[in-house]
């Protein structure tokens, strides 16, 4: 005889509990924390080795990042400065989730910063379903990317707290409509904080320093 | 790519609650999925086929049940559904919309014998 069981479950909740618990353990420690996101090539280790120079002597920063295979991105931030920079290995998988963000976090002493930085693997589809207890999340966008990416990809868009528009410089170079690209944000996402700003000249890096400082000094 | 992991997580769910219902068998799963949830159907049953393999849910069948996308424009308050390269609302242009359905995930139910 068949029987139907009503189960009623959300299918992530497995991973959201456990990014609950990296939470209070980011929590206990004073840090305050981001996850960045953005497709590969946007900048984010750019942004992130751009950034730590500029927070020297202000905050102490620990870098998490993600990548499929290579260290070369926490080798970057620990030659930027980082206070402490430990890479994940997904072996194939497109995001982080909180089990790996759980691993990576048993590797750090996070009493010792105050900033945590978690690189996502670059990617504008599935790190946006995979929560992983970090406070903020930020989008890296780039000009090159075409003004069409926040309707192609919602998801990632109206999931983010900050959004950096990268390489600001290459504007003149490329059709890339700025009131189109920001509507398709505010749709659905009218609170993002957004930075302009270009990692290769350092324009616009400075209020974005500043934001982060503020928000550690809360944490 | 990420459905690999969602899968073992639907499969999980689905065996515990199995298994307090004393189940044998389970025979069907009913999933809701939402428009703007980014989860392939295709790809979900593809690893099924193989990590459910060995189970007792190993030949249940996989119903998805879609929902359509609707937001509601925070200006006028009319309820659209978004097209691909329009967001903004049909009706006023107002920009500021609250998705209302579409984001479902979930297992609704499970047949079992």
């Amino acid at each position: 005889m068949t029987q139907n069981i009503p189960v009623v479950e959300n299918i992530m909740n497995a991973n959201d509990r456990l990014a609950q618990t990296n939470r209070a353990r980011i929590d206990a420690a004073g840090v305050f924390s981001i996850n960045i996101l953005a497709s590969p090539g946007a900048g984010k280790t750019s942004l992130i080795e751009k950034t730590l120079p500029l927070l020297k002597g202000r905050l102490r920063v620990a870098a998490i990042d993600g990548d499929i295979a290579t260290s070369i991105d926490s080798d970057r931030a620990a030659a930027a400065g980082a206070g402490a920079a430990v890479q994940i290995n997904t072996g194939g998988d497109c995001h982080l989730d909180a089990v790996m963000l759980h691993g990576a976090l048993e590797k750090l002493d996070l009493t010792q910063f105050d900033l945590l930085i978690v690189e996502n693997v670059g990617n504008l589809i599935c790190p946006a379903n995979f929560k992983l207890g970090t406070h903020k999340t930020v989008l890296v966008a780039s000009i090159p990317e075409g003004d069409d990416k926040p309707y192609k990809y919602p998801g990632t868009y109206r999931g983010v707290d900050a959004l950096v528009i990268n390489k600001i410089d290459l504007l003149p170079y490329v059709d890339f409509r700025m009131d189109y690209f920001k509507q398709g944000i505010q749709v659905l996402n009218p609170d993002v904080t957004t930075f302009s700003l270009s990692c290769r000249t350092g324009e616009g890096l400075d209020a974005w320093v500043e934001w982060l400082v503020e928000n550690a000094k809360k944490a | 790519m990420h459905e690999l992991p969602i899968t073992e997580s639907i499969l999980k769910i689905t065996l515990d609650h199995a298994k307090k219902a004393n189940a044998k068998r389970v025979t069907d799963l009913h999933i809701v999925m939402g428009e703007l949830a980014t989860m392939v159907d295709d790809s979900i049953q593809f690893y099924w086929e193989i990590i459910a393999k060995d189970t007792i849910a190993e030949k249940a069948t996989l119903h998805f049940r879609r929902v359509p996308a609707e937001l509601q424009c925070m200006t006028c308050f009319e309820k659209y559904h978004p097209t691909d390269k329009e967001l903004i609302c049909p009706k006023c242009h107002g920009v500021g919309a609250k998705i209302i359905k579409g984001e479902e995930f979930s297992l609704e139910s499970i047949d079992v014998e």
